[in-house]
């Protein structure tokens, strides 16, 4: 029995391996690795706190739960783009932090295996791919996959912290 | 198990100390505070013998022996300083493995230095006891031989017309706690039988004891009138009883089983502790406040549903005030239990007194008004430390030395008062000494070395000075001594008494004393709040900070050069924060007399808030912002309202600071 359980868990754990939830920016795609997704949401009325940086919109109630959520385009810093109906916030928890990233719409579950992920480029590593962990290659097309971690937990939060 | 045995032992001991301190203080010791410590320390010892903890039981078998001579022999030359602090270094010992138990590491003190203390001191008792003393108690055995007359009366002669019984029990092999099982044996022979002697001995005790038994069975020998059937039906009961032999010996017969010592004693059951059953109300309690805190949202979800909004339903809303009615009702309720008297930690601080006192050599009485008020259970588990670190720091730095005292006029004899009283939707506990108070002088050379302060003649006021002293590292004490003087206990108390949203103030006269006062929300759970709305923001304000709102007129504003608006409100002036100038909120009202002034209130200062309009009022359950948000100035927290929007908690105390 334990061993069957042991073995359902192993499938569970490698059911969520090399997939990766993607989503658009504008003519991008993205993606965050499927075990940090909790939900996807549309968007939602979101109430805004004051000091805070502009890619933080605020905090919204996730049934009962306060969460901030991100607009990720202002955090990559994007032109700001009007919310529609096609608007999603995808709910992920990092290190027991949950927060809602807010992105133009959220595409496909995809299998991408690790040897078709390559490193980031190296040109501009220390300016805007420091939240990209790696380049996975689906088909013709390239996704972008972000490393959650470094994405709610940099430098800019940290100053954030320090300031106050 | 192991739960039970920590909560049980913790309570037990402050129970302990608290007897201990009392007898201290009034130099003797009573009958009832001997049996008192006996049997908490014979439960004590019971029950760490159970768990395996031989270091704590060992010690509290020697502190047994003690109070057994005391409550026996009844000493008249006891030194009861000598000895309050020799049981308190052991129920520090205690205390000490206690905590590594708790934090799972293996209890290894070893308790032979205090057990010999102990026996030394024992000794010396008996020394000055007289002759007959000496005689009957010189060794630890007859100590316990004697003790059996208090539970089985040892009646040789009536035992003629009983039959003398011998008995064997095997118990079933790998049934586990061999001993145990016969003690439970011995026990249920107590009422039927006399003078039960068994073999191996010390069959709680000793650890050997268990594996004699599954070797070579339990054996016992006793007394009784009852017949071999009814003896053997008895026994026959034992559970995992493998074999009994039973037989009637001759009463003149040489007993083999060792005589000298009876039967532990039968009585450990009547220690069983109230208090053991709380820790599984509690978590009901906590369930409880969780349930109601739901039902709460759910009630006021529905009576301000936006569906309902501009709709006349008169008897919708009859019944739903009768609703609300019964959730207040019953919220009353449910915060009632949640409440807890300070009682158990202000007694805490006794011990810390009399122990500083010692150490210092200050003669400092405590006392405390006011124990029985009532605080919510989150609050008790955050002042504990605080309050400790006020009444060290009042007892180092406060008192003066017994010379010092007297060379001013004062009594040798210091005095901390600790109080605690309900004032509105507050609880304020003071902590007031009558010592040398603060020296404001030094403290502002302090803040001027740490840049705190850049001009040290300008106007500061005594209660701004004052407060300085709860910044981290600030300590004007140039020694370190074991107590205090590193600066960080103050921040420790500011730090979490701020945790559990209130406030620290210190009062001073030179020569006079020092008070201490805290105030603390009485829960923190549910306040009631004023909705205002900002553009389409909607804040709440608790509404014990606000004094007054009313439209303000054009002409009342006074501008003064840099752009800080005020405004003159019979007679006085007060400071004007815009919120939608503070939090940036674009699209509000900013033409004065459209929209709502909010005079509010915190620590006796004083502002008006200028919002759009006040939306009503409502009770409503604090959450904490997300974590990854940490702290936004202003903002204290936030909280659902019916409709499911969120609404921000301003933090009045932090506005009012601001300007």
């Amino acid at each position: 029995m334990a061993e069957l359980l042991d073995e359902v868990e192993l499938v569970g754990e490698d059911s969520q391996k090399d997939k990766f939830l993607t989503f658009s920016l504008g003519k991008e795609f993205y993606g965050v690795e499927i075990r940090h997704v909790m939900e996807i949401i549309g968007i939602q009325p979101i109430t805004e706190v004051p000091e805070l940086p502009p890619y933080i919109k605020g905090i919204i109630n996730l049934r009962g739960k306060i969460i901030p959520v991100m607009d990720v385009r202002l955090r990559f810093r994007k032109e700001p783009h009007e919310y529609n109906d096609r608007t999603c916030i995808i709910v992920i928890d990092v290190k027991d932090i949950s927060i809602g990233l807010i992105v133009d719409a959220v595409s496909d579950v995809l299998d991408i295996s690790s040897q078709d992920i390559v490193p980031p480029p190296e040109i501009n590593a220390n300016n805007n791919n420091k939240y990209i962990k790696g380049i996975g290659k689906v088909g013709s097309g390239v996704k972008l996959l972000l490393d959650c971690e470094k994405l709610i937990n940099d430098e800019d939060a940290q100053t954030l912290i320090n300031i106050q | 198990m192991l739960e039970m045995y920590k909560f049980e032992t913790n309570q037990l001991l402050e129970q302990m100390e608290q007897v201990v301190i009392n007898s201290e203080k009034s130099n003797c010791c009573s009958q009832e505070a001997i049996n008192e410590i006996f049997r908490i320390m014979h439960t004590i010892k019971g029950s760490s013998a159970m768990m395996l903890f031989n270091g704590i039981s060992t010690l509290a078998h020697s502190i047994e022996d003690l109070f057994f001579y005391l409550r026996e022999y009844k000493p008249e030359n006891v030194d009861y300083m000598k000895l309050s602090d020799l049981v308190l270094s052991c129920t520090d010992f205690i205390k000490e493995e206690l905590s590594k138990i708790e934090r799972g590491v293996e209890p290894d003190g070893n308790p032979d230095e205090s057990v010999n203390i102990i026996k030394a001191y024992l000794t010396e008792l008996k020394g000055d006891g007289g002759g007959n003393a000496i005689q009957e108690n010189t060794d630890e055995k007859k100590d316990e031989g004697k003790k059996q007359k208090y539970f089985i009366t040892r009646s040789l002669s009536d035992n003629s017309e009983k039959t003398l019984y011998k008995a064997v029990i095997y118990f079933e092999e790998g049934c586990e706690m061999e001993n145990i099982r016969a003690f439970t044996v011995m026990h249920s022979l107590k009422n039927i039988a006399q003078d039960i002697m068994c073999e191996p001995e010390d069959v709680i005790e000793n650890e050997e004891s268990t594996r004699f038994i599954r070797e070579n069975g339990f054996k016992m020998q006793f007394y009784s009138d009852k017949t071999y059937e009814e003896i053997e039906n008895i026994l026959n009961e034992t559970i995992f009883l493998k074999k009994l032999e039973l037989e009637v010996v001759d009463n003149n017969d040489t007993a083999n089983v060792n005589k000298k010592k009876p039967v532990i004693d039968l009585e450990s059951d009547r220690s069983i502790t109230p208090e053991a059953v709380r820790t599984e109300k509690e978590k009901e309690k906590e369930q409880a406040n969780k349930t109601l805190l739901h039902n709460f949202i759910s009630e006021a979800m529905v009576t301000s549903n936006p569906d309902l909004k501009g709709l006349s339903l008169d008897n919708f809303n009859k019944a739903a005030s009768q609703l609300k009615k019964i959730t207040g009702e019953l919220q009353d309720i449910v915060m009632s239990i949640r409440m807890v008297p300070l009682s158990a930690t202000f007694q805490k601080m006794h011990r810390i007194v009399r122990d500083m006192c010692k150490k210092l050599d200050k003669d400092v009485e405590l006392e405390i008004l006011g124990e029985t008020t009532e605080v919510d259970k989150n609050i008790i588990e955050n002042i504990s430390d605080p309050l400790m670190h006020l009444i060290r720091n009042s007892l180092d730095h406060g008192i003066e030395t017994k010379e010092e005292r007297i060379k001013n006029g004062k009594s040798q004899k210091g005095k901390i008062t600790l109080e605690a009283r309900n004032e509105g939707g507050e609880v304020i506990i003071i902590v007031k000494d009558d010592g040398r108070g603060l020296n404001k002088e030094k403290i502002l050379q302090k803040a001027l070395d740490h840049g705190l302060i850049q001009d040290i003649n300008r106007e500061i006021p005594d209660r701004e000075i004052f407060s300085m002293i709860f910044l981290p590292g600030f300590s004007t004490k140039e020694n370190v001594t074991e107590f205090s003087g590193r600066g960080v206990g103050m921040d420790v108390v500011s730090n979490n008494i701020e945790k559990i949203g209130g406030v620290v103030n210190v009062d001073s006269i030179a020569g006079e004393g020092t008070t201490m006062t805290i105030r603390i929300p009485l829960t923190l759970a549910i306040i009631d709040g004023m909705n205002i709305r900002v553009s389409n923001s909607t804040y709440t304000i608790p509404i014990t900070s606000i004094k007054e709102s009313f439209r303000a007129k054009e002409e009342d504003l006074i501008t003064d050069p840099d752009g800080n608006e005020m405004i003159m409100v019979r007679g006085d002036c007060y400071p004007i924060i815009r919120i939608h100038k503070l939090f940036n909120i674009k699209d509000s009202i900013t033409n004065i007399s459209e929209g709502i002034t909010i005079m509010v209130e915190s620590e006796m200062n004083t502002v008006c808030l200028f919002a759009d309009e006040l939306l009503g009022e409502q009770q409503v359950v604090v959450k904490a912002l997300p974590q990854y948000i940490k702290k936004v100035k202003g903002i204290a927290g936030c909280t659902l309202l019916g409709e499911g929007t969120i609404s921000l908690i301003l933090d009045i105390a932090a506005l009012v600071k601001m300007k």
